[in-house]
């Protein structure tokens, strides 16, 4: 059915709003979730005093953030302290609009559980993180500060770095879908419910593995967060922001964490599909078809997002030399060997 | 549609290559530099070679540059002093580079017919037909240079062992 174009916009723009006004809000409370967790892994509360549980100290955290004062140090390269932010948050936001969040439902010939459908959905995805290191790099040098600037170097290297391991990851699930399309990718998997997801069926569980320890690697987290590692460098690359500045930093971090659980969901645990395949599909009608696929997304997705909060509450950190012995070693070589394998099995199981 | 996209984008390719020449600052030229290969990936998109487009944000705004930018901040790279230059480079430089500019275009339009024209958004190349071309069809080219990278890489290392 042919769409008219200014249905199309309308739609978009509603799509968008949503999906932003969703990811910052699971951002907030990604933050809460953090804090309560770790907190409980250290044996203390964590924040509970604003609201029941401590339910609304990310609304508190935003406020304060919000009316803190802007500090602008002297002797920084002005234009690009202040862009440093923005490319960092503006790269982070975009990616989530190639993310499908459930099943292809079509109202009036638009899809309404992903932003924009495209070809090369996964490709994109990785083009426009890679563009994210910016971010980082540049206010590490424009804030003339040592503690930055060091903060800077290692995320531009350790980024660099394990960029590689994780695309080479990620041809294994491409060999196996023969698709960029993040749909396509879904499709594959959504047959046997649990046994034809990529991690089990597929037998990509090595390239999770690495993809998983790249990712970490690439958001800055623990056990790889060497450039903001405040026992060395004070907070490393944002050392000299402050108020939403640091707060813009502070979010694309946490929405690129959010990126890379969609993603794993979506590339090694069958996306929106139901564990259980087709099973319970016959029930529940129309809304259920609607609703179900998403639920599973989120759950999964949230799994992702507790085990990165696990992992920072459990492990120390690398030291500078392992991190990149362990990245071109040892991921870069077992990717490697991954892609090899996969494409054997593939051509066997073709011939 | 497809013609203004065209235009903000080749647009913004001549005004980032411009800037790159005239800033002093390499980081200024750096950025520059990433702004022209984000805009020629766009450029590539809408002559519909979508895993083109892609790989340049990748490999050259994502990777390369940002191997640029680390070189720059390690070495903590300041402004650049502004030379006068040598006499020769004026001398040969300008007509030399205005000889090779009008013998490409002499070729590029000579051979027009031979080439054909194309529409902006005509034509789209899905990744498959792509990668059936470049691993079936020029599959002993594409290994002949990764021969020659790796060559290149053999080099690099070469010149920056020490001596022992």
């Amino acid at each position: 059915m042919e769409v008219s174009f200014w249905f199309f916009v309308l739609i978009s723009i509603l799509k968008v709003i949503i999906v932003t006004g969703i990811l910052l809000t699971a951002v907030a409370y990604t933050v809460l979730l953090e804090r309560k967790v770790v907190g409980r892994i250290q044996n203390r509360w964590g924040p509970s005093r604003v609201g029941p549980f401590g339910l609304l100290q990310p609304l508190a955290d935003g406020i304060k953030l919000f009316l803190k004062e802007d500090l602008m140090p002297t002797n920084v390269y002005k234009p690009l302290f202040i862009a440093a932010p923005i490319i960092a948050l503006g790269c982070a936001l975009i990616s989530i609009s190639m993310i499908p969040f459930g099943a292809n439902i079509q109202y009036h010939g638009v899809d309404l559980f992903q932003i924009s459908d495209i070809n090369i959905g996964l490709l994109v995805i990785l083009g426009i993180t890679s563009i994210g290191v910016y971010g980082v790099a540049l206010s590490g040098w424009s804030s003339n500060n040592k503690y930055s600037l060091l903060g800077a170097l290692r995320a531009s290297a350790q980024v660099i770095s394990y960029e590689l391991a994780l695309g080479l990851s990620l041809v294994g699930v491409i060999l196996r879908s023969g698709s960029f399309r993040l749909r396509d990718i879904v499709d594959v998997q959504s047959t046997h419910g649990l046994l034809s997801w990529n991690f089990f069926g597929g037998w990509q569980f090595v390239a999770f593995f690495i993809y998983i320890m790249a990712a970490f690697a690439e958001t800055n987290r623990t056990p790889f967060d060497l450039p903001e590692a405040e026992s060395e460098l004070t907070a490393g690359y944002h050392t000299e922001y402050s108020s939403m500045k640091f707060a813009m930093f502070f979010m694309a971090e946490y929405a690129n964490m959010i990126t890379v659980g969609c993603l794993a969901t979506l590339l090694f645990f069958g996306g929106w599909s139901s564990p259980f395949g087709h099973l319970f599909q016959p029930y529940g009608g129309v809304w259920a078809a609607a609703i179900m696929p998403v639920f599973w997304f989120v759950l999964k997705v949230f799994g992702f997002l507790f085990l990165y909060i696990w992992v920072r509450g459990t492990l120390p950190r690398f030291r500078y030399d392992q991190l990149m012995g362990f990245g071109w070693k040892v991921l870069m070589p077992l990717a490697i060997a991954n892609i090899i394998v996969t494409s054997f099995w593939l051509a066997y199981r073709a011939a | 549609m497809y013609l203004v996209l065209f235009l903000i984008f080749g647009g913004l390719c001549v005004a980032g290559a411009l800037n790159l020449l005239f800033q002093r600052h390499p980081i200024n030229s750096a950025l520059s530099l990433i702004v022209v290969m984000s805009s020629l990936a766009v450029l590539y998109l809408l002559l519909g070679a979508e895993f083109l487009a892609a790989a340049q944000v990748i490999v050259y705004s994502g990777a390369i540059m940002v191997l640029f930018t680390f070189v720059i901040m390690l070495l903590n790279a300041g402004r650049e002093e502004r030379t006068h230059g040598s006499k020769a480079a004026y001398a040969v430089g300008i007509p030399g580079a205005a000889a090779l500019l009008g013998a490409l275009v002499y070729i590029f339009l000579s051979n027009g017919k031979l080439l054909g024209p194309t529409l902006l958004g005509a034509s789209w190349v899905v990744p498959t037909a792509f990668s059936a071309t470049l691993f079936r069809d020029l599959l002993l080219p594409f290994e002949v240079t990764s021969v020659l990278l790796l060559v290149a890489i053999l080099g690099a290392v070469a010149l920056a062992r020490k001596e022992h």
